[in-house]
């Protein structure tokens, strides 16, 4: 008997707390208001959110810390990365915090529609015009950048480093066995590939897994367009239907015909190790790539080199990460704080060179950096400037993941008028397209 | 006395979970439903009426009519040589051949290894790559002479799909015949010898005797290796990763939710999802069910 009351005490236990359990969830989405409240020794942190885990990324996220500590020796910092390759498992728990009302103080995004189309419309990131005015970034950030990081004259985010997309790299010792220039326009790219194809190079132009076609993608379409006409894609002022893009297709087919059979199953990384390696002659990837040629200790110059694009030669295709401040932060001057060292000379300086990205600001210390940043330095201060799609500039990311769809479709079929529509169709849908 | 107070003892007991049952299974089953059938679209819900449009849209969309011929493809090439690879180890290990116990160990063996482990392993050993950079299995058929075997794997244009079924084959094949030998010992010795009385062959007594007795196991085994197929995700991603070619509905509806915030679109695609998984499963359970209440 008392067994079974002993039994049925555990039950009733169990029932409620599975009860407590599942009414606990509602409970768990305070107000942003009531956050700020609690004791005082809680003011003195910031909780700041990204995907930088590894590499030179972490390491460099580590000195800009380092910067912060030393500025503001009393706020706390909480680093809350979440691992996962370009922020996608990062954005899913992120979305899910903010969903649930637990927004970290300040996180990383790509500058631009990648943040505007997504954060910015759910109304959760804060204006920050007036940390622009006090600290004088206006000044020292390029015209052009402001733009493409604002949505009605309002700017959301702190770019922290500038990485480039348009860089063509290339084997040196590859194109002088077969008297190849580095080519610069989309012809002679062409007439170089079928060269080196007769020569007998295996693999011409090396490339990887979908969204690294999406990369390349980008490129064409800008080094068919130039530049105008390629911002007027993501404004709605040039047809995704019209010839022009009809001729970026024709010649994005074209090239992909000089490309590995493989590439599916390669990354980023496997691609363009062929061109350091002698394996293939181009590669075309953003310029994190001479991170990971310098990891695997290749020597600029002379084991790889690099050019803008064919066709986008004066033009700086850029993406940016950057930082933004929560509504409802539950610190909100600590993580002006946290922004204030980001937006400076002093934390870029100390973020940049060790992940290999090129400060934000124009006025950074050229003697940290190494060749390659150097150049990519210069064009950033003197070229045409125009965001990329693929790294969330320049399309929402819904708009985005529509365009990759028709891409991933296109890359089975090869079907080029298939492939035009359905990118009409993506403007229509999720872009500015009427 | 004694009844009523086991049964509240008995209904306290279950109702922890069929409350979680309730909530977390059906609850959100139905709020899945709902999003479905509105225009959330974006990191902010918006409940908006849309009726059956997310679903019009999936069956107009290019990308899920990939979808749903890869999942065909794979259904068909996974399940049915599954069943006939794991009934044929099973009548071999039944021969009472020595070290069947090491023999059926091994090839259980790859079911303890999780899908990812297992993509992992087999995208390296499927390597594609051609010419100087031969790697996997196509280096080994080079090295031995086979080379008209030489082949892109799951990057053969338009039937990628069938060589993912290769690793998920090898992986569960080992669990139907250990389904299978388990049936296999259950047919008592009895009915072989009245079998061989009446002048049946070996052959005769497999086809006539052995392999009718095993329906009940190859439908179980279909249920089972069918609503794995029909959910598959970790392998194709750890093989493929995100590309459109070997795009499966689970894929489709995790890029589209997460990646492009169409909440409408990747619910709609869970609700199909579901149900046919239900067509393939409460058939099923009717049937055992009506089974049980013979017993």
């Amino acid at each position: 008997m008392s067994h079974k009351k002993l039994w049925s005490l555990l039950a009733l236990l169990t029932l409620v707390v599975t009860l407590l359990a599942a009414c606990g969830g509602s409970k768990a989405t305070p107000a942003p208001e009531q956050t700020q409240a609690p004791a005082s020794g809680d003011k003195n942190e910031v909780e700041v959110f990204s995907w930088w885990t590894g590499g030179g990324e972490a390491a460099g996220l580590q000195a800009m810390i380092k910067v912060f500590n030393q500025k503001y020796p009393d706020i706390k910092f909480i680093n809350a990365a979440v691992a996962g390759g370009a922020g996608t498992n990062a954005r899913a728990v992120l979305a899910a915090r903010l969903q649930a009302g637990d927004p970290p103080d300040s996180w990383q995004g790509h500058a631009g529609q990648e943040l505007i189309g997504t954060y910015v419309a759910a109304g959760q990131i804060e204006p920050l015009n007036f940390l622009y005015e006090k600290n004088g970034w206006l000044k020292v950030m390029p015209e052009k950048l402001i733009p493409l990081i604002s949505k009605d004259g309002k700017i959301y985010s702190v770019p922290v480093n500038i990485h480039r997309a348009n860089v063509l790299w290339y084997n040196p010792k590859i194109l002088k066995d077969n008297n190849v220039e580095v080519p610069t326009t989309i012809d002679e790219w062409f007439a170089a590939m079928d060269k080196l194809k007769a020569a007998g190079v295996e693999t011409p132009l090396a490339m990887g897994e979908q969204w690294t076609a999406m990369h390349l993608f980008e490129t064409v379409l800008l080094g068919t367009l130039g530049p105008d006409a390629y911002n007027g894609l993501w404004d709605g002022t040039t047809a995704w239907d019209g010839p022009e893009v009809h001729q970026a297709l024709v010649n994005y087919d074209k090239l992909l015909t000089y490309t590995n059979s493989d590439a599916t199953s390669l990354t980023w990384q496997d691609a363009s190790q062929l061109v350091v390696e002698g394996k293939a002659a181009f590669n075309v990837m953003g310029d994190w790539a001479e991170g990971y040629f310098q990891e695997l200790g290749k020597t600029p110059k002379v084991d790889y080199g690099w050019a803008p694009v064919p066709g986008t030669g004066g033009t700086f295709q850029f993406l940016s990460d950057s930082f933004v401040l929560a509504k409802g932060a539950p610190h909100r001057d600590a993580a002006i704080a946290w922004l204030t060292v980001a937006g400076s000379k002093e934390g870029q300086d100390a973020f940049n060179p060790v992940k290999g990205s090129i400060p934000a600001r124009s006025d950074g210390d050229r003697s940290l950096y190494d060749e390659y940043l150097k150049s990519a330095m210069d064009d950033w201060a003197s070229n045409t400037l125009v965001g990329s799609l693929t790294h969330g500039v320049v399309a929402n990311d819904s708009w985005k993941s529509e365009i990759d769809t028709a891409i991933g479709l296109y890359l089975s079929s090869h079907d080029i008028d298939q492939f035009q529509s359905a990118l009409a169709t993506a403007c229509k849908d999720s872009g500015p397209c009427q | 006395m004694r009844t009523t107070k086991d049964k509240i003892l008995s209904i306290a007991l279950v109702s922890p979970s069929i409350l979680a049952v309730l909530i977390f299974v059906y609850g959100f089953i139905a709020w899945s439903i709902r999003v479905s059938l509105s225009r959330w679209k974006g990191l902010l819900p918006n409940y908006a009426w849309a009726g059956l449009k997310n679903y019009i849209e999936l069956f107009h969309d290019p990308r899920f009519q990939v979808d749903v011929r890869n999942t065909a493809i794979f259904t068909v090439l996974f399940v049915g040589i599954s069943l006939i690879l794991g009934l044929f180890l099973a009548i071999m290990l039944d021969q009472g051949l020595k070290g069947e116990a090491f023999f059926r160990t091994v090839y259980l063996f790859p079911m303890a290894i999780s899908y990812i482990v297992t993509g992992v392993v087999w995208r390296w050993l499927m390597n594609p790559a051609q010419g100087s950079r031969l790697s996997g299995f196509n280096l080994l058929f080079d090295k031995v002479g086979l080379d008209f075997l030489i082949n892109k794997w799951h990057t053969t244009p338009q039937w990628g799909i069938a060589f993912i079924a290769i690793p998920a084959i090898w992986q569960m094949s080992g669990y139907v015949m250990a389904l299978y030998l388990g049936g296999l010992r259950a047919i008592p010795e009895s009915l072989r010898e009245a079998a061989r009385v009446d002048g049946a062959t070996e052959v005769d007594i497999y086809r006539h005797v052995v392999l009718p007795l095993m329906r009940p196991i190859t439908l179980s085994a279909m249920i089972i290796l069918g609503h794995i197929s029909l959910k598959v995700f970790d392998l194709i991603i750890a093989v493929a990763g995100k590309q459109v070619a070997l795009d499966v509905p689970a894929v489709y509806m995790w890029q589209t939710t997460f990646d492009g915030y169409f909440f409408n679109r990747g619910a709609a695609i869970g609700i199909l999802l579901l149900l046919s998984v239900a067509v393939l499963v409460i058939p099923y359970l009717w049937y055992s069910l009506r089974g049980e209440a013979e017993l």
